[in-house]
């Protein structure tokens, strides 16, 4: 966590030429850069500003952006619903068809269902998200004519409203996701699928469902969870990818208009909010492992 | 004439040797086999881009903008008059050149810090916290902030991929080091006095090469799609230089009456990772059995 605080406080300082010069733009004259820098206190000593900019940050400070003159947390606050709604439904999408997916694949391992799920896992991995994302706007929006081509309604203005704008996103974004949850899923069930307790549960005569789910798939979800919290960083990069093509107000669109305009509060802002939750979600599944498998203890 | 007939015979048996051989790879790894063909001639594409078209990649005819393919344009020409078939042929060079550069450099660079910080618990203790703390950033916003860093040019885009990529690879040595350490062999090469530094190199160093060179495919695939995405961002390779990622990001605002401006692309850069990804599974199914098994 401090490595990341570290990192993205020297993200300002590593930029070369005087940032209080780039901040001021192209028409200042030195009086300006010289009030910026004695306004962002860049005249202190680096450790103090570190220090400042990080009690800063506790507080939920972040800065205001060169751009609009807007606090950056609130400009994030703004921008957070959109890209939250879009990841949930993502995510929701994602593993309601990768983990049926994957278990099927590796109960009928070697067969021609296998063989799909793999190929599609394969595909999957080499698709870049903006392809996918401009694939589906083809034939969806366009041919087809059933989903609007871009935009984004909240959810407080209807599911109906809702719903229709956040299916192409969703599915453009949950594809990568599908296909590295599929291939540890059908992984791990198969590691577990030759284990000695599954053939005394099938032979009790236990319903296949019953044996997957109840002894299989249980047993198989570590390697699967940790799988899932480690391809949030693949969502995270398909956001600012899918929010750009689909024209959604989120983080990741701030993100991208950030870099664009040089926006280094933002970009500070939106990389430390991103990489914060990346670790919380992370560090929220290493503690469910104890949830899933009893003999993990911390 | 024994001799001329001996001397055919052997001509013809390594012929039958080497078609055998060709036979029992495209039986046993067909999509490898595929994977490989399909990358050799995007590669063969590349370089030859000067002879497979006569029109300069940034040639302006804005009386024919935005032209659908024909049997002028092959894939047809973008906003400002450019024919997108040169553009293509030539954007092959910038993914297969930023591909290669990343997945050699981070291999390098995370060869060295995973073998120094494998065998030093001191190194271990403070490198791999800055590894963990770089690896919290998602990959592609560290490329994206690195990138809002520095000029956009092709060299920038591979040392910010580079950076995130490195990690990876460190982690990935670092294992296998850690769990080469406890092996017979190495305690053995230990108690006959070997210095650590010839452990690492004859011992350690050979192990690793196989699930590298299989990684090194993999991150030279994410390399490519990561490229793709910065130009696509404009965060990339500079405008100037066509790129596939610059071509779709150009024909963004034309999507919907010239859709062919990024799809063309679009599948060129899909089929390439693909390609790559197939031949990396390929080796990994040759190379790193272990591996194979588990996925």
């Amino acid at each position: 966590m401090l490595v990341v605080a570290v990192f993205v406080f020297s993200l300002l300082h590593l930029s070369p030429g005087d940032p209080a010069a780039i901040i001021a733009g192209d028409q200042a004259t030195s009086q300006d850069v010289e009030r910026i820098r004695e306004q962002l206190g860049l005249n202190k000593p680096l450790l103090t500003q570190f220090g400042t900019w990080f009690w800063n940050v506790i507080r939920g400070d972040l800065g205001i952006s060169i751009f609009t003159n807007q606090p950056v947390s609130q400009m994030i606050a703004q921008r957070i619903e959109p890209t939250l709604a879009l990841t949930i439904c993502s995510m929701l999408i994602s593993l309601s068809v990768a983990i049926p997916m994957g278990i099927i694949a590796a109960w009928k391992a070697g067969t021609w269902v296998d063989r799909l799920v793999m190929a599609f896992a394969v595909f999957g991995f080499s698709f870049p998200t903006f392809v996918i994302a401009y694939v589906l706007v083809l034939v969806l929006s366009m041919w087809a004519e059933l989903l609007p081509v871009q935009g984004y309604v909240s959810i407080t203005n209807g599911l109906t409203q809702f719903l229709p704008n956040m299916i192409m996103p969703s599915l453009t974004l949950g594809i990568v996701f599908i296909a590295l949850i599929a291939r540890m899923t059908r992984a791990s069930m198969l590691e577990v699928l030759s284990q000695d307790y599954i053939r005394t549960a099938q032979a009790k005569g236990l319903s296949t469902p019953q044996v997957l789910i109840g002894h299989a798939l249980k047993n198989a979800s570590v390697p699967i969870v940790t799988t899932i919290g480690l391809g949030i960083a693949l969502l995270i990069s398909g956001v600012v990818v899918t929010e750009t093509v689909f024209a959604i107000p989120g983080l990741g669109r701030l993100t991208v208009d950030a870099i664009l305009r040089r926006d280094y509060p933002v970009i500070q802002g939106v990389v430390l909010v991103f990489s914060v939750s990346y670790v919380l979600i992370n560090l929220a599944i290493d503690i469910s492992y104890t949830f899933l498998d009893p003999r993990i203890r911390y | 004439m024994t001799v001329v007939s001996f001397d055919s015979a052997v001509d013809a048996n390594v012929a039958v040797t080497w078609r055998a051989a060709l036979r029992d790879i495209w039986r046993r790894h067909p999509t490898a086999v595929i994977g490989g063909v399909l990358l050799l001639l995007i590669l063969l594409m590349a370089i030859f881009a000067p002879l497979l078209t006569s029109i300069e990649p940034n040639a302006l005819r804005p009386v024919r903008r935005l032209r659908w393919p024909s049997a002028e344009h092959w894939f047809g020409t973008d906003s400002i008059g450019r024919d997108i078939y040169s553009r293509v042929l030539y954007g092959a060079r910038v993914s297969l050149l930023v591909g290669a550069s990343v997945a050699v450099l981070s291999t390098l660079i995370g060869l060295t810090i995973g073998l120094l910080s494998g065998f030093h618990r001191a190194v271990d203790a403070i490198v791999m916290r800055i590894m963990d703390g770089v690896m919290s950033i998602p990959p592609i916003l560290l490329a994206i902030a690195l990138m809002a860093l520095t000029k956009a040019s092709i060299q920038n885009v591979i040392i910010a991929i580079t950076i995130a990529e490195i990690p990876r690879v460190s982690r990935l040595v670092r294992g296998i080091v850690l769990s080469l350490r406890e092996q017979p062999f190495v305690e053995a090469a230990r108690a006959i006095g070997t210095r650590s530094w010839r452990i690492m190199v004859r011992h350690i160093l050979p192990n690793t090469v196989a699930p590298l060179i299989v990684q090194a495919t993999y991150i030279c695939a994410s390399a490519i799609i990561t490229e793709a995405i910065l130009s696509f961002l404009g965060a990339g390779t500079p405008p100037n230089i066509p790129s596939w990622g610059n071509i779709i990001a150009e024909g963004r605002t034309y999507f919907l009456v010239s859709a062919y401006i990024i799809l063309i692309p679009g599948v060129f850069l899909s089929v390439t990772v693909l390609a790559v990804n197939l031949v990396g599974d390929g080796l990994r199914d040759v190379l790193d059995p272990r591996m194979a098994r588990r996925m």
